[in-house]
């Protein structure tokens, strides 16, 4: 399935959009991770909670379930929520 | 081949005693080194500076990692090449990146710095920031440690690329309790720092707790024992409970590693192992300025100087130079008495001050020394202090300085 990539962390993907696969959003991020090493550890800490700032949407529809299950026409954006200066 | 403070000392442990009280120098190189490299970590990224042997001219290599907070930049003294850096943004988690080719290329570490992941149930600690970056001795050349905050030890035995939980101290008990909670810590995050190998044994180690004290380990970090005597606390509180003191930063003199020097939350300390109790030498510092600050800078070659850059701990703790009036001071006796180091430094309304990664020196003869300021401005003398000078602006609030000679 194509996620969205934020740009902070194109520096990982050198690509906007990705492709990539999972039955469930941690599946994903695993996924992720193989294909673009560290990416994961930037997003999700190692209690496994999505960090601060760091927010998943699937079809355009915000989650903050790990287990959220995904289908391979589904698509998953990545956002990186602004703040601070 | 790199000249680093640490490589100086080689001798075996308990090998140079000398008669007590008697100053311990070691001579200056007498070839100096061609090249100085000052390491700036900022909150918006990382610069190099490149000095010629004059320490006249300075070629800037920066930004790198713009937009990272940089908690620290280390070089490894052990070859002279490899640099570590602890980062993170705002909204990315934290990481630790590696250049073997002094900082013309970069890579992530496989395995940065982290928690185990908690048992079902329970709550478990992640790393916020690695803070704290520290090279193992010459016997151990591919050895790290790491300090985070939340406080987590942790260890790399392959040069920075995967780093593991290092000795119990993570998880013990009574460690988590002298840890205290985030709202126990700075404002930034409750630290752990100050890691020190011994340079004449890798199984001795030392590190610091803002807040949660000093401790010790001989043993290569099987266990620990808090180093606290001596040391005051914050009126009121007791100083037997650990999780109340606050050690800013601790250095182990390179020409006497039984001697160190710590600036805490409470004062300016000086301690010469074997002995455990820490005397309090900052009580000679001028009452108008008093003995708080962050950074502790110790000479190369001579263990009776040391520097240290005092803010104002007063009232609500501005942690800005006290009276506006910056300036570092040295002892040249061990802590018997101060002298103020203020030339070339502004004479008024500076109203910056040094964070406790922010001020190093070189080993060169006379030692250069650097500090960065919070409001992004980075000064050296080539004299030890006794003359100031810019030496770059404008750069984000600057977190940590650290000098080598390459």
């Amino acid at each position: 399935m194509r996620v969205l990539i934020p740009a902070p962390l194109h520096s990982y993907t050198g690509e906007r959009e990705v492709d990539a696969d999972g039955a469930t959003l941690a599946d994903l991020l695993a996924d992720l991770d193989r294909r673009y090493p560290g990416l994961r550890f930037r997003m999700i800490d190692e209690q496994d909670r999505m960090r601060a700032h760091i927010r998943f949407f699937v079809n355009g529809e915000q989650t903050f379930d790990l287990a959220r299950a995904l289908s391979p026409s589904d698509s998953v954006q990545i956002v990186q929520a602004l703040s601070g200066g | 081949m790199p000249r680093s403070t640490k490589k100086s000392v080689s001798r075996t442990k308990g090998s140079a005693k000398t008669a007590k009280g008697a100053p311990r120098k070691t001579p200056a190189p007498k070839a100096q080194a061609s090249r100085v490299l000052v390491m700036v970590a900022t909150r918006k990224g990382a610069w190099l500076y490149h000095g010629d042997a004059g320490r006249k001219t300075w070629r800037v290599d920066g930004p790198h990692f713009l937009g990272h907070i940089v908690n620290h930049l280390m070089l490894d003294p052990r070859d002279g090449r490899t640099l570590l850096a602890a980062a993170k943004t705002g909204h990315l988690g934290p990481t630790v990146f590696r250049s073997t080719d002094l900082g013309r290329s970069w890579k992530e570490a496989a395995k940065p710095p982290a928690f185990p992941k908690a048992p079902e149930g329970e709550k478990g600690r992640a790393v916020d920031h690695t803070f704290w970056l520290a090279p193992s001795n010459a016997s151990e050349p591919n050895v790290w440690y790491a300090g985070t905050s939340p406080q987590g030890l942790f260890r790399s035995d392959d040069g920075g690329v995967n780093w593991e939980p290092f000795s119990g101290v993570n998880d013990d008990p009574q460690y988590r309790v002298w840890m205290g909670s985030v709202q126990d810590g700075t404002p930034d995050g409750p630290k752990m720092h100050s890691i020190i190998v011994d340079p004449r044994d890798s199984a001795h180690l030392y590190f610091a707790m803002s807040g949660g004290g000093v401790h010790e380990s001989q043993n290569r970090g099987r266990t620990w024992t808090p180093l606290v005597q001596g040391l005051e606390v914050v009126g009121g509180f007791d100083p037997a409970n650990i999780t109340f003191h606050d050690p800013h930063c601790v250095r182990l003199c390179p020409s006497n590693p039984d001697r160190l020097y710590q600036q805490n939350h409470c004062g300016i300390y000086r301690l010469d192992r074997p002995s455990k109790e820490w005397v309090r030498i900052g009580k000679k510092m001028p009452k108008r300025v008093g003995d708080i600050g962050f950074p502790m800078v110790v000479h190369p070659r001579d263990d009776n100087t040391a520097w240290v850059f005092p803010m104002d701990g007063m009232t609500v703790w501005p942690r800005t130079s006290p009276d506006g009036l910056p300036s570092a001071y040295v002892t040249r006796n061990g802590g018997k008495s101060w002298q103020r180091l203020d030339s070339g430094l502004p004479a008024s309304q500076a109203w910056w001050t040094v964070k406790r990664q922010a001020m190093a020196a070189d080993a060169r003869d006379p030692v250069g020394l650097y500090f960065g300021t919070t409001s992004g401005e980075l000064w050296m003398s080539r004299d030890e202090g006794k003359r100031w000078a810019p030496m770059a602006g404008h750069l984000p609030e600057i977190y940590a300085v650290e000098a080598a000679e390459i």
